[in-house]
């Protein structure tokens, strides 16, 4: 039994595939140092020729990336702040992804994107706190957003050895995490969601972070409703059997997701959900505004993110709330 | 992936077969694209076959290159099959990329050809990162990475020279200047020059007649033994020409960017011309037959059912969700 904190789950699941496999190898910024704390450690134990530090050309290293994988490596890339993934869109979302089909399946770019801390860290403003997870699960990226340590050494060991790009966004607010593990770490597939909570009344679907905001509520809500906490884990591809699932005992859905309201991936699951599966209620969301931005001053960051008294609200109007209304 | 051979591009009978084959298959999808059997159009390589042939008169079976929205001419003389890149260009089963690429993204894995790229530049990065991955792994491969003029200006073309030269990668950038950005002269869009790009990196750079197959052959061999050598980047501007429009497109819409004086005095260059080989006519017609027989292949291949139109999407197998209709 250990205590296990999320940067250091991220830390074993590299050093385990590098020790594993000769083609891993890690391409990012200060990763030597490990200034973001997931590489620490890791160029003593592996050199700079596999945990390479690159200069500050996030296009030209991303795509690197895509050669190198082309080449049969499996390199992982880290990308220290969310919105660096703006500028390395194109690589990602244009070339990684789209090299499987447009070469007739002669390609297979095992390329892994992690970027260590999405979202909001309080202060770091409006270009260093974007959580743009929908935008890659919209383009059909693997897109992951583990919430605990294991989940996160779990879905990065798998991201590794996947075939194909793998984007794992670590949230910020789930960093502090620690897990007292006492089983052993395993890869987990991607598109498996995981019960945190069992419940029968209301289905409370949170991503990343919130999935202990969710848990938190639930807790407190206990004695008034019965609430299941159901993670995704994984954005795309994602488990819609599980959420199916979850809605046959329930019936009724609450999506807590730090994206951005429109075109949000909460969006997504409201959408699915209401096509195809058993609902006895509206379903409801819990997100940052349309097209936010995050501003400076602590009390206006926290005032744009899903707060707990939001997610009470919702869960509560699900339960009052029929369809006809 | 298995290694298919390339072919060998040594003497002036074969570069010039080569450089002929290029300009046949060009002409031959020109007519296929007014036939409307090529959907989308091309962009004919036409007028520059001596920068692919004598740059990859450089490169042996087991290098690689990157190549540009206008690939035909490198896929070919790196030495993918013209019945199967023709059927590509049909967007046929039998295609290079079972005709889910086309033009733009021809690929040829086994050939060490990574594919023509839909976005200027791009393929810079990808040859950067595909050497890297060679050496790191003890290889001698050397990737010749091709791009155009107007690749001269984009952010991602100048980080990569960057990356390649600090950490010394076997890569040949080639700068195929043919004087236009689409429509864009290179004169109102580059300011300094392209090798001088390159030497701001202090990797090695020197400008070539692009219309020589021979002057291009011995420089590529000149970067290539370089690379081979460890001792990292180099960087050929080809001065060249294109012969047809940005695309085929463009021949519909008769602009009028460049002056027809101009064009003239590059056809006149034109590198087939250039120094032909006493057996000239018995190649072209050996050409002419091999691409009969190439189209023939081409117009046969199966139509893909529309079933398939995501296979492929995930190197694993994993299935989209339907969409449109579901």
């Amino acid at each position: 039994m250990s205590w296990l904190s999320y940067p250091k789950a991220l830390n074993r699941a590299l050093a385990d595939a590098l020790a594993e496999d000769e083609t891993v190898c890690v391409l990012g910024e200060d990763v030597g140092a490990g200034m973001a704390g997931v590489t620490l450690g890791l160029r003593d134990r592996f050199g700079a020729g596999r945990i390479v530090d690159t200069p500050l050309s996030e296009q030209a290293f991303t795509s690197m990336g895509v050669g190198a994988a082309l080449a049969g490596m499996r390199p992982v890339i880290e990308l220290q702040i969310p919105s660096l993934l703006f500028l390395a869109f194109e690589q990602i979302a244009n070339q990684a992804h789209k090299f499987s089909l447009m070469t007739g399946g002669q390609a297979r770019v095992p390329l892994t994107v992690v970027v260590p801390g999405s979202g909001s860290r309080l202060g770091w403003a409006g270009q260093h706190s974007d959580q743009p997870y929908s935008l890659f699960a919209h383009v059909g990226v693997k897109t992951v957003v583990p919430a605990t340590p294991s989940d996160a050494y779990g879905l990065l060991a798998t991201a590794i050895r996947d075939d194909d790009p793998v984007l794992l966004f670590a949230p910020a607010g789930a960093l502090p995490v620690r897990e007292d593990v006492v089983a052993p770490l395993v890869p987990i597939p991607l598109g498996s969601a995981r019960i945190h909570r069992p419940g029968t009344e209301v289905t409370v679907l949170a991503i990343g972070h919130l999935v202990h905001e969710a848990l938190a509520v639930a807790e407190e809500l206990a004695g008034e409703v019965d609430i299941e906490v159901l993670d995704p884990r994984t954005l795309h591809p994602f488990d819609w059997e599980a959420l199916g699932d979850s809605l046959e005992r329930t019936g009724r859905l609450v999506v807590l997701d730090d994206a951005n309201r429109s075109c949000g991936f909460a969006a997504e699951v409201l959408a699915t959900a209401s096509e195809e599966f058993r609902l006895v209620a509206p379903p409801r969301r819990v997100t940052r505004p349309d097209g936010a931005v995050l501003p400076f001053a602590p009390e206006l960051d926290r005032a744009l993110q899903p707060s707990r008294e939001q997610l009470r609200t919702a869960v509560r109007g699900v339960l009052k709330g029929g369809w006809a209304w | 992936m298995t290694q298919v051979s390339s072919p060998t591009l040594e003497t002036p009978a074969e570069r010039y077969r080569m450089m002929r084959l290029i300009r046949e298959f060009e002409t031959r999808a020109l007519a296929l694209v007014r036939e409307g059997l090529i959907v989308g159009g091309t962009h004919p390589y036409t007028g520059q076959e001596a920068v692919a042939v004598g740059v990859c008169a450089a490169l042996r079976t087991g290098d690689q290159l990157t190549s540009t929205h206008r690939g035909h001419g490198h896929v070919l003389a790196k030495g993918a099959d013209p019945g199967r890149l023709l059927a590509e260009l049909l967007g046929r089963e039998n295609g290079l990329n079972h005709g889910r690429g086309g033009s733009m993204h021809a690929a040829d894995l086994s050939l060490g050809i990574l594919g023509a790229n839909g976005m200027v530049g791009a393929g810079a990065p990808i040859a950067v990162g595909a050497a890297w991955a060679a050496g790191r792994r003890g290889r001698d491969t050397v990737v010749a990475a091709f791009f155009g003029d107007g690749a001269l200006n984009q952010g991602v073309l100048l980080e990569s020279l960057n990356l390649a030269a600090i950490w010394r990668v076997p890569v040949v950038f080639v700068c195929e200047n043919n004087g236009y950005a689409t429509t864009l002269p290179a004169s109102a869009g580059v300011a300094g020059s392209a090798v001088g790009r390159a030497a701001a990196f202090g990797i090695p750079a020197e400008t070539v007649d692009g219309m020589d197959v021979a002057a291009v052959a011995a420089a590529a061999g000149r970067a290539a033994a370089r690379a081979r050598a460890g001792q990292g980047p180099s960087f050929l501007e080809c001065r060249t020409y294109r012969f047809e429009g940005h695309h085929t497109v463009e021949r519909r819409m008769k602009l009028s960017y460049r002056d027809a004086a101009e064009v003239a005095a590059w056809r006149a260059r034109d590198p087939l011309l250039l120094d032909p080989p006493a057996e000239a006519a018995s190649i072209d017609a050996e050409v002419a037959e091999l691409l009969d027989r190439a189209e023939e292949f081409a117009r046969a291949g199966a139509v893909p059912a529309a079933t398939g139109a995501s296979r492929y999407l995930y190197a694993d197998g994993l299935r989209a969700r339907a969409g449109a209709g579901a």
